[in-house]
């Protein structure tokens, strides 16, 4: 059975390191692997997505609505707008930093604060960490997609060791002991 | 060992393994990490062109000269390079040459969402296109002989999905391709009409024998399940049909769209009840079908517009929608936009303020056009900037003092120095600004010929941009700082008034360059700000607003300063802390 992880942000917060680092330990593993993200002109500040979805045998390499199992969101207004992708039963999991959109810095829209208790209402499952805060007490507030990813590792059967051994292997010389620090909380909250 | 690869990096490695020992590219979303990967390998002489044109061309004079070479760029890219696309179908190749092209639907990263396939069939070339990361290296592998085998070029389709998405990949060993000898041949390289009428008649046999090596080529198959619905498809399309179906439908995966089989398609259809076709973008395998006399269920049921999902064909399938649960408030868009510290900020706030009429081009910068700065009138194609503007001030002359074109570095580069050698033969006063932030940006920070540096960082040719302009006749060229505001107000007042062509290069490298130095955040100061939102109005990501006053968000705020020049109450001072 395929399973799906769509990850989420706003352009330059490093969800693509999230996802190269999640395609790595699946790899690992022995499963049927596909990672779709989009470049160029929407990676500016803008909304960003992420499919990973692996499994058995894995044809589309996209997540539609209704079939994300997890949704890792790197900004809470993100979890908001793509979760209706999740399943019903599937988990939110949300770093709480709110990040402006333009029409909000502009004075055109709102800000939605309350938007992830509404879905909680609605029965939404949903982990919420303050990454960032977690991020810079590892060091570097660059790492809140390694918090976020920690936090999926921890409801996923793959053992703590396996991830720390592929961030040593995907992640630049200088920078891994602070992701590994940064890992290890989030993975201990 | 399988490795989890990109589509663009598995045409690398099967390009590579295919024996590739030349290519020139000009960037393009999404075809770029082609050319990127190939640079990796220190056996392949690599390069950025200037652009698509230019990298075709060079392409053919090294298959010309006896290697495997090819050239890589976006659909649109293919519109600059068709003039030598449909002549080199005429003289075909010596060393084999591979055409990677990367269509965009759903317009991720583009300004329309053409289909590539049209140009295989109008150029008369045969094309594939894989549908996941192991095709798209072995049909990138496979190409070259196939190029060599028919004596033409190879045109390898790409599309966002495939190009951008990861799978798993079995790679082989790089084969080693001996250098054919270049052997002077007139009657098939020089296409003077006597020549080329004589050789349309080769490209016309070619096509035949094509259709026939159609019929049972590796790159089409068939996948029989249930005979009730048969479904012709291709590329990306393929995984959700069988996402989807899985293996209870047939059906035949088109991995050449041109040119397309007859007996194999006529056969499938006789073996299924009912006949679909579902391809992304334009019909063309569904018209080929109604050329053959099949009367497929295609466009009528999928759309012509942007990208396919299993959603969308389930749906199609009248399958039952998977249920969810969403929030009724509706999250406010979150559009791409410059960055902090973009240095085309400070000129677009200029130009926005003076409420100059702008003809724009094609890259980072086309994010000018977005609120709150909304500083931008036209965005057509690369160098369609310099040129317009000319026509514009033709049209109507006393918009001289109020219009103005920008163009990047590298789409200066591209197609914008023609224009400028127009603006100065044909006389008009336009105001060109070259927005120099020393690298190709949008696509991910390509080097080009005003950089310095080539593809593989190492030191070479730099274009003196100044000099370039002025050799073409342009008599009033000038320098600024982006991050000063006074300066580029003055520059754009002075040059929009300048009875005479003008070229003002708005000069600092791009913030995410890593060799740029940022400095650490810039604070507000609460006692001092009277909440005039007049920092907003710059558009920054950085800068929002917070219980009544204005806020900088240290994790991304660089220090430009450009807010803190703009301050009538000197509320933005130093002091944060640098990230």
């Amino acid at each position: 059975m395929t399973k799906s992880v769509m990850i989420v942000g706003v352009g330059g917060q490093g969800t693509l390191l999230a996802s190269k680092l999640l395609g790595a330990v699946l790899t690992e593993e022995g499963y049927d692997v596909k990672v779709s993200e989009v470049h160029g002109m929407s990676q500016r500040g803008g909304s960003v997505v992420t499919y990973v979805r692996f499994g058995e045998k894995v044809y589309s390499p996209i997540i539609t609505e209704g079939e994300a199992d997890y949704l890792l969101a790197f900004e809470k207004l993100e979890a908001a707008r793509f979760a209706s992708y999740l399943k019903i039963g599937g988990e939110i999991i949300v770093n709480t930093q709110e990040i402006d959109p333009m029409p909000v810095i502009i004075g055109s829209a709102t800000y939605p604060t309350e938007i992830l208790n509404e879905l909680k209402a609605k029965g939404v499952k949903i982990d919420e960490t303050d990454a960032l805060k977690v991020a810079e007490s590892a060091g570097s507030a660059k790492a809140v997609n390694i918090v976020l990813l920690s936090r999926f590792a921890k409801k996923f059967p793959i053992p703590y060791e396996k991830w720390i051994a592929a961030i040593e292997k995907t992640v630049a010389p200088k920078f891994v002991e602070m992701n590994k620090k940064a890992f290890e909380l989030g993975y201990n909250l | 060992m399988k490795q989890l690869m990109i589509g663009n990096r598995a045409v690398a490695r099967g390009l590579y393994d295919g024996g590739i020992k030349f290519m020139s590219s000009y960037p393009g979303t999404p075809s770029t990490e082609i050319t990127e990967f190939i640079a990796k390998y220190d056996n392949v002489k690599s390069e950025w062109a200037p652009n698509e044109k230019v990298g075709m061309e060079a392409a053919f004079g090294a298959s010309l000269a006896g290697v495997r070479s090819a050239c890589a760029m976006k659909h649109v890219g293919l519109n600059v390079a068709a003039d030598p696309l449909f002549t080199m179908s005429y003289t075909g190749v010596n060393g084999g040459l591979v055409i990677c092209v990367a269509d965009d639907p759903a317009m991720h990263s583009s300004q329309n969402e053409q289909d590539s396939r049209h140009y295989a069939i109008a150029a008369k070339v045969p094309m594939l296109e894989p549908s996941d990361s192991q095709e798209a290296y072995d049909f990138a592998k496979a190409a070259f002989d196939l190029s060599e085998k028919f004596d033409t070029p190879v045109i390898l389709r790409m599309c966002t999905r495939v190009a951008h998405s990861q799978s798993l990949v079995t790679a082989g060993e790089r084969a080693e391709i001996p250098d054919k000898p270049y052997c002077k041949n007139g009657a098939k390289y020089i296409m003077v009409p006597a020549n080329a009428i004589k050789r349309h008649v080769v490209v016309e046999e070619r096509t035949k024998l094509l259709r026939e090596f159609a019929e049972n080529c590796p790159f089409n198959r068939v996948e029989m399940g249930g005979k009730e619905i048969g479904i012709i498809t291709s590329g990306t399309s393929y995984q959700y049909v069988k996402e989807v179906f899985g293996d209870t439908v047939s059906v035949l995966k088109i991995g050449m769209p041109n040119p397309l089989p007859v007996k194999l398609i006529k056969d499938f259809a006789a073996s299924v009840d009912k006949l679909y076709v579902i391809e992304e973008l334009d019909p063309i395998i569904e018209t080929h079908c109604r050329n053959l006399g099949l009367n497929p269920i295609g466009k009528e049921l999928f759309s012509p517009l942007g990208e396919y999902s299993q959603e969308i064909i389930a749906k199609a399938f009248d399958l039952p929608a998977k249920p969810f649960v969403k929030a009724d408030t509706v999250a406010p868009a979150r559009p791409p936009m410059l960055c902090a510290g973009c240095p085309h900020r400070g000129i677009y706030y200029t130009l926005a303020k003076n409420k100059v009429t702008v003809i724009g081009d094609i890259g980072c910068y086309t994010l000018g056009a977005q609120p709150p700065l909304c500083a931008v009138d036209s965005t057509l194609c690369m160098g369609a900037s310099v040129s317009g503007i000319h026509g514009f001030l033709k049209a109507n002359e006393s918009a001289a003092g109020k219009t103005v074109a920008v163009i990047g570095d590298s789409t200066f580069m591209h197609s914008g120095i023609t224009g400028l050698v127009n603006i100065a033969y044909n006389g008009s006063d336009s105001t060109v600004i070259i927005l120099d932030n020393s690298i190709t940006g949008m696509t991910g920070h390509q080097q080009n010929p005003t950089t310095g540096f080539n593809i593989k960082g190492d030191p070479a040719g730099k274009v003196d941009l100044e000099a370039l302009c002025r050799s073409i006749g342009i008599k009033r060229v000038r320098v600024v700082d982006p991050y000063d505001l006074k300066a580029c107000d003055t520059a754009v007042k002075e040059e929009l008034a300048a009875k005479e062509p003008s070229v003002i290069i708005s000069r600092r490298p791009c913030v995410l360059l890593k060799y740029v130095k940022t400095n650490p955040p810039l604070l507000i100061n609460r006692e001092k700000c009277r909440a005039c939102k007049k920092c907003l109005s710059l558009g920054c990501p950085a800068i929002s607003f917070k219980e009544g006053k204005a806020h900088i968000d240290f994790t991304l705020c660089v220090g430009c300063g450009v807010c803190e020049g703009l301050c009538p109450f000197g509320a933005i001072e130093n002091g944060g802390e640098k990230q």
